[in-house]
């Protein structure tokens, strides 16, 4: 049984290369070796599995795994890029780090490199909501234009991506617009006259739902969004007296607005970008809109 | 050698066995110290189970397949940091049964996407993807929204991960249809202190869809997103901590 092919060796006629003995309708394969080169390259394989294992961390054993004698781990080398990096941005980090906001603005080139981290800073985080050219959507603040809830100078923006609104950060801005037709302090009709008022408060004048509107908004509203709806930045209560709409600015949507009250939220960004990072996008959304 | 081996190929029997017993060297070897989860797994803190409502919500989020665009893996690389935060700990995904790294991104990585964005983005964004992200191909899943909470069997499904060694305690199991409901923060409101004590202060108690009256898929999936990769406060992790407490059980067995 053992061999029997090799009993009878039976050599290819027209190659002169012997037969493995296996046939399939007449056809018989060659018994030819690999090449050369390729059982070299092969080997050189081997050898060189065997010169990783010693100098790199490859087998795992019951209490952890062979550490190789570089000592090389993913982790340092992730610490080695970083602090690279850090090294060759330091040329403008280290100034950046030491300035305040007024020295960055003074100087163009700290000012540029500020503005372009942010930017890369705002593409990854900000522009899901706020749009890619900080341009907004409904419920979510444009940034080009000179409207602030929370303020518009560089501290203030700064200090809002710190904390957010309505966030998880405890000195979040807390405040927000109730429900004043679903929890019941508006009737329907009351709802419908500030809608009234609201949408034609720049004409001045109106019918008596107008009027009527007046009255309910100086009873309910004024203490946050200020007389005339001037609008009030501690309560993070926007300006109702310009043509600048988060929530949009049709009577439906205000009667909206009202019914349901608003609570947008901003998450907090300490935590998940770094002090620099922060700074550098605070810069940069104050610099679209020219801020203040 | 070769004579043998010829004898060995011309009986399947033989073959068979040694074939098995040739792939199980190399199976063995990658297997059994995954048997000891402490020299993979190191222990961090912070890391806790999901409550039921975010359970539900992985159970929509295998269901409708994100993990087949969307990883949950962030690598040790200095860009990746850079775009999604601390790199993933395997600690982070100990009590995922099963696993949901993914292995293609289409989209983004969501390891951290808990707390990126608000929940009016999420219900947003899964109406209509391109309504927030232009550029985005992600297909809608506005119909979650309109999925109620249903028979989830939740109770069944957290035995079955205390089995797989999840630390769900008995509270939590014989509780688990309460604190479905008491984290959508429904209207009327269930008191949640209950949910609270079981799994932590930390655990968002909201109603995540934007509509009270009615707990859906899309609470679940939004509660789940919005837990992802918060568990762990990187501004006290210390990696080379961990590893200096990991070698010292090593050096007593010794």
């Amino acid at each position: 049984m053992i061999n029997d092919h090799e009993k009878r060796k039976e050599i290819d006629e027209t190659s002169g290369v012997e037969t493995t003995g296996h046939e399939w309708d007449g056809l018989k394969e060659l018994n030819n070796p690999a090449p050369r080169w390729w059982l070299i390259v092969w080997l050189v394989t081997i050898v060189w599995a065997v010169g990783y294992w010693i100098v790199y961390p490859a087998w795992p054993t019951l209490t952890g795994h062979t550490k190789g004698i570089m000592g090389w781990t993913q982790y340092d080398k992730l610490k080695r890029e970083e602090a690279q990096i850090t090294q060759r941005q330091s040329v403008w980090l280290t100034k950046f780090r030491a300035s305040d906001f007024d020295q960055i603005k003074a100087d163009p080139g700290l000012y540029e490199f500020a503005r372009a981290g942010g930017e890369v800073v705002f593409k990854e985080n900000c522009a899901a909501c706020h749009g890619s050219g900080g341009e907004g959507r409904k419920g979510y603040p444009n940034l080009n234009d000179d409207d602030w809830l929370f303020g518009g100078t560089v501290e203030d923006i700064y200090h809002t991506i710190k904390v957010g609104s309505r966030s998880s950060h405890p000195d979040t801005h807390q405040t927000l617009m109730p429900a004043f037709g679903r929890g019941g302090m508006l009737t329907a009709e009351q709802v419908d006259d500030v809608a009234t008022y609201l949408v034609n408060m720049r004409a001045g004048t109106g019918n008596d739902a107008f009027t009527r509107g007046q009255a309910v908004f100086e009873q309910n509203c004024v203490s946050c969004h200020g007389a005339g709806g001037a609008g009030n930045r501690q309560m993070g209560a926007p300006r109702l007296n310009d043509s600048i709409w988060l929530y949009g600015g049709d009577k439906a949507s205000i009667v909206q607005t009202i019914t349901n009250g608003r609570a947008g939220v901003m998450p907090t960004w300490e935590g998940r970008l770094s002090d620099d990072s922060r700074r550098q996008v605070a810069i940069y959304v104050h610099s679209l809109g020219e801020g203040e | 050698m070769l004579e043998k081996h010829a004898k060995l190929e011309r009986n399947s029997i033989w073959l068979l066995i040694f074939t098995v017993i040739a792939v199980s060297i190399g199976g063995i070897i990658e297997i059994v110290p995954l048997f000891r989860m402490e020299t993979t797994v190191e222990p961090v803190k912070g890391v806790r189970p999901y409550t039921p409502l975010e359970l539900m919500g992985q159970q929509i989020y295998i269901r409708e397949g994100c993990n087949t665009c969307h990883s949950q893996q962030i690598r040790p690389l200095r860009d990746e940091q850079q775009r999604y935060g601390h790199y993933s700990l395997a600690a982070e995904s100990m009590y995922d049964h099963p696993f949901v790294w993914g292995s293609k991104r289409t989209g983004p990585d969501l390891a951290r996407v808990g707390g990126k964005y608000s929940d009016e983005w999420h219900v947003a964004h899964l109406k209509n993807p391109r309504a927030v992200v232009p550029e985005s191909i992600m297909p809608s899943y506005a119909f979650l929204a309109d999925r109620p909470y249903g028979d989830w069997r939740i109770k069944r499904r957290l035995q079955t991960l205390a089995g797989l060694g999840v630390p769900y305690t008995k509270e939590m199991i014989s509780e688990a249809a309460n604190d479905y409901e008491a984290q959508a923060n429904p209207d009327p409101i269930i008191d949640p202190t209950g949910l609270l004590e079981r799994y932590g202060e930390k655990v968002a108690v909201r109603d995540f869809d934007g509509n009270p009256d009615e707990i859906t898929e899309m609470d679940a999936l939004i509660a789940y997103l919005q837990k992802l990769g918060t568990d762990v406060d990187f501004t006290t992790y210390n990696p080379d901590y961990v590893i200096k407490k990991q070698a010292k059980p090593a050096e007593k067995s010794k």
